[in-house]
């Protein structure tokens, strides 16, 4: 099992997601976040007041998996979150301790199954 | 001495000049007309900030600046270029197809009456309209245009479009003496704006994104917003359009109210009985069809005509929507749909419910004369053709000097940042403060090292 976390641009979100649903990957949770990376800062003027935005709007995606859909979830984020700009973002894969879905208290790899996919 | 003497005689015949020039007016000047023009001119020139409400909340939140700079703009280009020369362009003498220059740099437009109010201010009046016809093509182009390339092409659109067909209809030009019914601008404004609004949509092409990720209006109460002061400034666009206070400037007034609100409840009944829902967008869109379609009927039909009308002019809009949606036509505030067959509908509709009996002169095809019709017809085409003919060829060109198009960057992050550098909706979070020194790129900011030891006491940013 691998936890599953990548940040990417938010006008890709949709097009990430449309992928990842595609690969039968249903469980996730989006956040958006702020953050810093390659990009070069944009600057922005407000009257007199010149800044420097240091921090950039992304998505984050929390995506718990079992082992045989690691890749198919990797490539689904990485095909459609790619424009070739810096700035696109990282997809991290964590190691899983253990995994409990709440409702029924099933675990682990059962635990992260979409019902969906066990009654087909 | 002689000075002296020379500076009286001065003096004296410029105030026997101006006493001259004072009951003269006084003769032909209604205080009252006046009165009601300027606050007519106050009225429709807020249209033009009620625009950018109604088409920043239709965009997604990374343009909303620029959908509403593209209107705010215009208050700026479009109001200076009105008197520098379009005004003199639009109504000088001329010929049946334009004006002249007599009038550029407002040559001879004071405070003498014109009409029944003084020629400046029905320069004025006739100068926000020019505005905001300007800004309505926007709509057409959000989320993808250059903003130096849209303020070029609207300043040469005013001069080179509006002008020529506001002299046709209004200016003494072929139109207006074919005897074609345009109260308040249905072909001058709707109809020119739109065609206007097609062929931009059709040169610039479609969003990176349209009709692959849903692009859904950011802030619907903004867009109900601007469509309430739409509607309130365009009693002033309808009422005063009359050019007096009198009884046709209160019919273009009721029912500049009345149909708009027929326009509402039909447009909310079709949405119910398709969806089972009464929309909000819909609701705001329904209001400005209904304002379109009015606006050349408005002081020619009588007030239940135009219930009638505002029913009516709902359904082409509302089925041309759902329409071009579905189409490579990426209009993408539906310019078209709501000017273009809002102001064809009513144009066509003026010239079958204009009453010789409410208006004094003119009447339709239910009251007899069937060839209003065709002359309300040729009308539209000839502006329709006009306008997107002229509107082609005035993109092409900007388009070979600067450049239509934002770069696929500037689509992806929003043109607010890239072409305004501002944001609509910013918390500051994560923006660091520049000093001039660092601006201009001279004097390098760098934070003083620390030392990771253990005595380095907690980390405070340096003091700025």
């Amino acid at each position: 099992m691998k936890l599953i976390k990548a940040i990417v641009r938010p006008e890709r979100l949709s097009a990430v997601l449309k992928a990842l649903f595609r690969a039968d990957v249903h469980g996730l949770t989006v956040t958006r976040v702020r953050g810093h990376g390659g990009e070069s800062e944009l600057e922005e003027t407000y009257r007199g007041t010149t800044v420097k935005m240091e921090l950039t709007e992304k998505v984050m995606l929390d995506i718990g998996v079992s082992e045989p859909f690691v890749d198919a979830t990797i490539d689904a984020i990485v095909g459609a979150a790619r424009t070739g700009e810096v700035g696109d973002g990282k997809v991290f894969v964590l190691p899983v301790e253990k995994i409990y879905r709440i409702r029924t208290g099933e675990e682990d790899r059962a635990a992260v199954t979409p019902v969906t996919a066990v009654e087909a | 001495m002689q000075r002296r003497v020379l500076f009286v005689l001065g003096a004296l015949s410029v105030l026997s000049v101006s006493d001259a020039w004072a009951q003269d007016a006084e003769a032909a000047i209604s205080a009252a007309d006046t009165a009601w023009l300027l606050a007519s001119t106050a009225l429709v020139l807020l249209m033009t900030p009620a625009l950018a409400f109604f088409y920043g909340g239709l965009v997604r939140a990374k343009n909303a600046l620029n959908t509403m700079m593209m209107s705010f703009v215009a208050l700026g280009v479009s109001g200076v270029l009105w008197v520098v020369a379009g005004y003199s362009l639009a109504f000088g003498e001329g010929g049946a197809f334009i004006g002249d220059f007599s009038m550029a740099f407002l040559n001879g437009v004071g405070l003498e009456p014109n009409g029944s109010i003084p020629h400046l201010l029905f320069m004025g009046f006739q100068g926000t309209f020019y505005i905001i016809t300007a800004a309505l093509i926007s709509g057409a182009v959000v989320e993808r245009m250059r903003f130096g390339a849209y303020v070029f092409f609207i300043a040469l659109w005013g001069l080179l479009v509006y002008a020529p067909i506001c002299h046709w209809v209004w200016g003494g030009g072929w139109i207006g003496d074919l005897g074609a019914l345009d109260f308040a601008g249905g072909a001058v404004v709707h109809i020119n704006a739109a065609a206007g609004a097609v062929v931009a949509a059709l040169v610039l092409g479609t969003r990176r994104d349209y009709g692959r990720l849903a692009l859904l209006p950011h802030h619907v109460p903004f867009v109900l917003l601007g469509a309430g002061l739409l509607w309130f400034g365009w009693f002033g666009f309808n009422g005063g359009s009359a050019l007096a206070a009198d009884g046709i400037a209160t019919l273009a007034f009721i029912n500049t109210m009345l149909a708009p609100a027929a326009t509402l409840v039909v447009w909310n009944v079709i949405d119910y009985m398709r969806t089972g829902k009464a929309t909000a967008v819909g609701a705001a869109t329904a209001i400005v069809v209904g304002l379109v379609a009015i606006t050349p009927a408005a002081g020619f039909v009588s007030p239940m005509s135009a219930v009638g009308l505002g029913a009516i002019a709902a359904l082409p809009s509302y089925f041309v929507i759902q329409w071009r949606a579905r189409t490579k036509l990426d209009d993408s505030l539906d310019v078209f749909a709501a000017h273009g067959i809002g102001g064809i509908t009513g144009a066509l509709l003026t010239g079958v419910f204009a009453d010789a009996v409410w208006n004094g002169g003119s009447n339709g095809l239910l009251f007899g004369n069937a060839g209003q019709l065709g002359i309300q017809a040729l009308s539209i085409v000839a502006v329709f053709a006009y306008s997107a003919a002229a509107t082609f060829v005035i993109l092409k060109v900007i388009g070979l000097v600067v450049g239509l198009r934002a770069d696929k960057k500037a689509e992806g992050i929003g043109l607010d940042i890239l072409n305004h550098g501002e944001e609509a909706y910013s918390d500051g979070e994560g923006a660091i403060l520049l000093l001039d020194e660092e601006i201009n790129g001279n004097g390098q900011a760098k934070p003083a090292p620390v030392k990771r030891v253990a005595e380095t006491p907690v980390y405070e940013p340096a003091s700025v």
